[in-house]
């Protein structure tokens, strides 16, 4: 017999049978999750009106653990893929969880061109500065100087202010926090959650595993104090101004929140006008 | 029933509408770019859904999404896009997403010949992705066929639950004919298999007895985890197994071979009694019949074969035809796709090409001649 004691409070969101999950010690990843869930509680999404997408990578087992209907699609193809799920379903909820590689390395096309259609998608991207379901290589967001297995000399390249792309792409809300966040980052996804367009939440997760134990950061909890030190909290900032650099300011906040029509309302318009 | 004046992309466009298409997403690319043109202007005006993506890769990406919503989705490119769309019609294929690709096929390889024909993405059809997977193909060598064939090409989506596509070249996607169309009535359309059971007693992935599971989409209360991931019965990811890979991957091929017979479509001239049979599809099987059709006024004992279907190959219904015909000829406008699974069926030896490289279609004389030189060889 199952003791009520031993189930976790957040167990009926969850596809109970597919714990323990696949991440790391000291993974970020659990805790966005579990902020996720806390705000589909405290918002009281209708879980049967709520898809998750998402690509490939750790993050994207994300999709895996919530007992909706989810995607785990091809490596950078979540938001096309999520995008086709929307215009079918229109009345869905449709939140695509994705990591830093996946959506703006290999994906990066469909996240500007979702962004610039103000597609009506939730976009969470967890991002941990590396590729770490590979062991920890060069992705689009690892700060200049970070040593990975494909920069093993210190990156030369300069990463992408995930923000700034999403903003200047033409998302409707764009807000960054840490995993350290907890609270912040639920109460952004409900905002996400309540708003409609392109919308777009970057966390910056620890990776001990891969990333943390080649600059200095070999526990999941020295990253937490390393956010917890650096972390500056700057609501409606211009995202350009929260670039990331190792030993800078992490400039956290909800940056963005405007209004614009979305593609499904105004591809509805144009039914209205195709039809008559 | 009304008929029509229409290029074959435009009967595409037609066909995938009357069939249930309600969703294209899709990327302009010559010689294909009607057709998405077309599913702009005609989608909205059935309450539709039309979206031009930033690339192939996401229009592919897109289709599946849609498809997951409970619409019918297709997409249309030619030979360079269906490369960028291969990692997802993988996906398709092992997700089982029902959906349409119509392939317009140009000269290749790399940017080839945008503006004129060929036949040389067969193989890219067949097995364009990685893994081991069966597709359907088929192949449409007129306006009308155009037409018909997408219909076709939604229902087998829907019925075997797996991308189709309908392998058009340039010349049938760019030359107009007449088309008769049915009215809606006339035509039989298959819808996907719902689940039967409530959602706690559905397992996503579990095959009714032709191996094809039924499918729960998005909203519809099933909660469903739906992965590219090798997968249980469930839908779960199980990525270690070599026995439930063995399980998925030999149903993926069976769901979809078994069913040979039934997706076999094959238009035969002349067949009875045949020495040598020519064998073609697309654009090219209309000069090869034209050329048989004079090869018998001649008294030549030829007969025509021609594929609709091209994936699966009809392999039973060729060790059938072996057994009365003596030499086949392959005419198709590449450098010898189809002709290797004719050669794998009857024997190499009895099996002559008639390629053309892209460019440019046979002429009737042109295949006749052939027949000339292998008849009297045979």
């Amino acid at each position: 017999m199952e003791l009520e004691a031993t189930r976790h409070t957040m167990d009926k969101y969850l596809r109970a049978e597919r714990i323990p999950h696949i991440w790391c010690p000291g993974c970020g990843l659990g805790t966005v999750l579990n902020c996720f869930l806390h705000a589909l509680e405290e918002n009281d999404t209708d879980l049967q009106n709520l898809a998750i997408v998402s690509g490939i990578g750790c993050t994207g087992r994300i999709a895996g653990y919530v007992n909706v209907d989810s995607y785990h699609t091809t490596h950078g193809r979540a938001i096309p893929f999520a995008t086709g799920l929307k215009l079918a379903k229109p009345d869905m909820d449709v939140v695509v969880f994705s990591g830093d590689g996946d959506l703006f390395a290999i994906g990066g096309n469909h996240f500007i061109h979702a962004a610039r259609r103000n597609m009506d998608l939730n976009i969470i991207c967890v991002n941990n500065y590396n590729y770490g379901m590979t062991g920890g290589q060069l992705g689009p967001t690892t700060p200049l100087e970070a040593r990975t297995t494909t920069s093993p000399y210190g990156n030369m390249e300069h990463p992408f202010n995930l923000c700034h792309v999403a903003h200047a792409a033409g998302a409707v809300y764009v807000a960054r926090w840490t995993a350290l966040h907890v609270r912040r980052l639920k109460e952004s996804i409900k905002e996400m959650l309540n708003k409609k367009g392109f919308c777009f939440i970057e966390v910056i997760a620890p990776c001990p595993t891969t990333y943390g134990r080649r600059n200095s950061m070999p526990t999941g909890l020295d990253t937490m104090k390393y956010y917890k030190e650096h972390s500056v909290v700057k609501h409606g900032i211009d995202p350009s101004e929260a670039d990331i650099e190792i030993g800078g300011d992490i400039v956290v906040g909800k940056f963005i929140d405007t209004e614009k029509p979305t593609y499904g309302d105004a591809w509805r318009e144009l039914v209205k006008r195709a039809k008559k | 029933m009304e008929t029509r004046f229409f290029s074959g992309n435009v009967a595409a466009a037609e066909g995938a509408i009357l069939a249930g298409c309600r969703f294209f997403g899709g990327y302009p690319i010559t010689p294909s770019t009607e057709i998405a043109e077309r599913m702009a202007f005609r989608l909205p005006q059935v309450g539709g859904v039309f979206i031009q993506m930033e690339d192939e890769l996401a229009s592919m990406a897109a289709i599946l999404g849609a498809s997951w919503g409970g619409v019918k989705a297709m997409t249309a490119t030619s030979g360079p896009g269906l490369s960028l769309m291969q990692e997802n019609i993988g996906l398709g294929a092992m997700t089982e997403t029902p959906c349409v690709v119509v392939d317009v096929q140009r000269g290749g390889p790399s940017t080839g010949m945008p503006t004129l024909v060929a036949q040389a993405d067969v193989m890219q059809a067949r097995w364009g992705s990685h893994g081991d997977y069966e597709i359907i193909a088929l192949a449409p060598s007129s306006v009308q066929e155009c037409f018909d064939l997408t219909i076709r090409a939604f229902n087998l989506s829907e019925k075997y639950r797996t991308p189709v596509i309908v392998l058009m070249d340039e010349s049938v996607g760019h030359m107009s004919e007449k088309v008769v169309i049915p009215s809606a009535e006339e035509i039989a359309l298959i819808e996907r298999k719902k689940p039967t059971v409530p959602p706690e007693a559905y397992r996503a992935y579990e095959p009714d007895e032709d191996l094809v599971p039924p499918m729960a989409c998005a909203g519809e209360g099933y909660n469903v985890h739906v992965t590219g991931l090798t997968h249980d019965e469930k839908g779960y990811p199980v990525a270690t197994d070599p026995e439930v890979q063995a399980r998925l991957v030999r149903r993926l091929c069976d769901k979809i071979l078994v069913h040979e017979p039934e997706l076999r479509d094959i238009e035969e001239f002349e067949m009875d009694d045949a020495d040598v049979a020519v064998i073609s599809y697309g654009i090219s099987a209309r000069p090869s019949k034209a050329a048989v059709k004079e090869a018998r006024k001649r008294g030549h004992k030829v007969g025509f074969i021609q594929l609709r279907t091209i994936w699966p190959f009809p392999e039973a219904y060729f060790q059938e035809i072996a057994e009365r015909v003596k030499t086949f000829i392959v005419v198709e406008i590449n450098y010898g796709q189809l002709k290797l699974e004719v050669d794998r069926v009857v024997g190499r030896e009895r099996v002559h090409l008639l390629p053309k490289l892209g460019g440019d279609i046979h002429r009737p004389e042109d295949v006749y001649r052939k027949i000339r030189e292998v008849y009297h060889g045979a």
